[in-house]
């Protein structure tokens, strides 16, 4: 059974197979030795077997092909409204043929299977809610694409996305000294404007603890200072912890179960070796869709629950501006026109549309809400793991333009975007399509225009 | 003919429509799978109901989600042929009496005009139905023979109906083949795709748990479908 050396269907699980897929440059030779990688079209019927029960194999069959879910998904509109961009289209030619030809199908086949999994859907789920008979075809793109991760079919960027959490429990190669330096490098620097600045590591029973994307240590530091300046002048007990910081999944993205698993387990462990009351995920969608809203799900947690309560950062701040903890200048709000990006996986995923209307309510003046918003809002056109595939950068930047002009038609040239996907999608469309517009995390936005207490100024 | 039509192969057809249905709900309802589906169905179950209860109370509303706000004719259509699927086989006089001559009690009939109205709402939403499966380059690239088998299969009774009715009253023959039309309608619907008539609830419940339970249900009102 012809197994390439890159592209095979083993787990990544040494730094030396993370390094050598890193080595092959955009993945060319990893995408060659797809074309030549056999189907185990045993092993693949018996895993759909295994896993494809009731629910999705209802949704398969009970179709009725009314195509309702066409104008819902952002592609379809984004592409002409090409017929093969219809939701149903996609997921019946894909995975309802793997149902229905009980897996024998040929490499071709597979791989224009992850090409649609990856390229013509971002799992958004926003067909899911457009369907009279309630078929969630993101739902089933996912888990089309854990099928075709368990045959090797996937893309190279998310085969090295999941070996890195296999190996690193990050998205990317951050070790834990890597972050806990990173962490005390960005409280020095940052303690010299704010004193008696900390961010504290491993602190035991402590009020909230604070996890991230490993983008913020790897290449955003800042973000990083940002969070603590705030939690600061709120004067939160908090803490981050030296392993288990992590909180994306790219192994959600590209369907590798097992590595799911064990990042979300990382993070749990944490928990319970600190003990904090609750937890702060940092602005990322696909982030706290992982961690708390699927993952207690991967690590077999009956209660379907975080092991403590768990709030995206949106809560947090919504709760800090409702409490008083944090206090908006009223000179200091935003004057100009400014919409906000409501992410999949926080918004239309984990229902937290409210928090995000509480807080533009308290820091600007001239909120104008995107048509559609809060859950039916599109997806940014870069979810579902999309951004950082270059096998797809084309169909991504099509893709763009239906928040692209989402975005233009309501007036605002500042957007905020809560989330990192959303947040990268929003920057790359401006390189693509040059709207003049611009893009926040909520973080930079609040540090400008909180009320900071006497004692927290820094001496003159 | 008659006799049997009506007699044996009634309660053939009436045996296989309700074991089936049921059949149908017991495996969909078996095979879900807390871990595999990811909700936890019988841990947090009042979010669950209520999430249940919400999808599908606003899509049972004609016009009551975006969805269909936003497709008003093709709305228009699914209700006028469901409407008169359900409720003209189970409300017809015609029926009523025969049910009271055969089995010793009927229900509540409409009147006869009402029960043509939607008879020929039900033939004229399957005829659009079936031309907007040909009009439209989203829907036809999805449309299979079967899915006008389907239509065909649910139109049937009504107009053999509407002949034995009035082209040719009293006429044994087309009441014999209006009377295997409805026997082929309710054996088809446990058997086909016509399961949404019990899956249809099925699925929105379970996909209102799933936003009810896990999916912000618990953070949010819900989901203004």
């Amino acid at each position: 059974m012809p197994e390439g050396i890159l592209c095979n269907k083993n787990k990544v699980t040494t730094l030396e197979h993370l390094q050598a897929l890193l080595s092959d440059k955009s993945g060319k030779q990893y995408y060659q030795e797809m074309n030549n990688l056999d189907v185990d079209s045993k092993a693949l019927w018996d895993l759909v077997q295994k896993t494809c029960k009731s629910r999705i194999r209802t949704w398969l069959d009970i179709c009725t092909h009314c195509g309702l879910c066409a104008d819902s998904c952002f592609y379809y509109l984004a592409n002409h409204k090409d017929p093969q961009q219809v939701p149903s289209y996609k997921i019946q030619s894909t995975l309802g043929q793997i149902v229905r030809r009980k897996g024998q199908v040929d490499n071709a086949f597979m791989q224009m299977a992850m090409d649609t999994a990856f390229s013509k859907c971002t799992c958004c789920t926003r067909c899911g809610i457009y369907c009279p008979l309630g078929i969630d075809t993101g739902i089933m793109f996912s888990y089309l694409r854990g099928l075709l991760f368990s045959q090797g079919f996937t893309p190279w960027e998310m085969k090295i996305g999941t070996g890195m959490h296999r190996v690193f429990r990050a998205q990317m190669d951050v070790t834990t000294e890597d972050w806990v330096d990173t962490c005390s490098w960005m409280a020095e620097e940052t303690a010299d404007d704010w004193p008696g600045l900390e961010i504290p590591v491993d602190k035991q029973n402590a009020d909230i603890i604070y996890t991230v994307n490993a983008r913020e240590p790897k290449h955003y530091p800042e973000d990083i200072a940002q969070a603590a300046i705030l939690f600061h002048v709120a004067g939160e007990n908090w803490t981050v912890p030296s392993e288990g910081w992590e909180e994306t999944s790219l192994a959600m993205f590209a369907g590798d179960w097992e590595a799911c698993k064990m990042q979300v387990e990382n993070v749990y462990a944490a928990m319970e070796r600190l003990k904090p009351k609750r937890m702060v995920v940092t602005e990322c969608g696909h982030a706290y869709r992982a961690t708390v809203i699927e993952g207690p799900y991967w690590a077999g947690l009956k209660s379907g629950k975080t092991p403590i309560e768990s709030l995206h950062y949106v809560e947090w701040v919504a709760e800090a501006l409702r409490s008083g903890k944090l206090k908006i200048d009223p000179a200091k709000k935003i004057k100009e026109p400014v919409t906000y990006q409501d992410s999949c996986n926080y918004i239309r995923n984990g229902g937290l549309w409210e928090a995000a209307r509480y807080i533009m309510s308290q820091i600007a003046e001239d909120f104008r809400e995107m048509t559609p918003s809060r859950e039916h809002n599109f997806c940014c056109g870069g979810g579902g793991g999309l951004n950082g595939i270059g096998r797809y950068r084309e169909q991504r930047n099509i893709g763009l333009k239906v928040k692209r002009d989402q975005i233009l038609a309501t007036g605002a040239k500042l957007v905020v975007a809560p989330c990192h996907n959303c947040w990268d999608a929003i920057r790359d469309m401006e390189e693509v399509y040059e709207i003049g517009i611009r893009w926040s995390f909520l973080k930079p936005l609040l540090i400008n225009m909180v009320e900071v207490p006497e004692h927290l100024k820094p001496a003159e | 003919m008659y006799e049997f039509v009506t007699g044996p192969l009634a309660w053939l057809a009436f045996l296989v429509f309700f074991i089936g249905i049921i059949v149908r709900l017991v495996i969909y309802v078996r095979g879900l799978d807390w871990k595999l589906d990811r909700v936890t169905y019988s841990i947090n179950t009042s979010y669950g109901v209520k999430g249940a209860v919400r999808s599908v109370l606003f899509w049972l509303t004609p016009f009551g989600t975006h969805s269909w706000r936003d497709n008003p004719w093709f709305t228009l259509l699914v209700f006028a042929l469901h409407l008169g699927l359900i409720f003209t086989p189970l409300l017809l006089l015609a029926h009523n009496i025969f049910l009271q001559e055969r089995w010793g009690f009927s229900l509540w009939s409409m009147p006869d005009a009402l029960a043509d109205t939607l008879t020929i709402a039900v033939i004229a939403s399957a005829v659009l139905l079936a031309m907007r499966r040909i009009a439209l380059p989203e829907v036809r690239i999805i449309t299979s023979a079967y899915d006008y088998l389907m239509l065909g299969i649910a139109a049937a009774p009504f107009v053999t109906g509407l002949i034995a009715r009035y082209a040719y009253a009293h006429s044994e023959p087309w009441l014999v083949v209006h009377v295997l039309c409805g026997e082929l309608f309710l054996i088809a619907i446990p058997l086909t795709k016509l399961s949404h008539f019990v899956l249809f609830f099925a699925t929105r419940a379970q996909l209102g748990m799933d936003y009810g339970i896990k999916r912000g249900g618990m953070k949010s009102s819900g989901i203004n479908w």
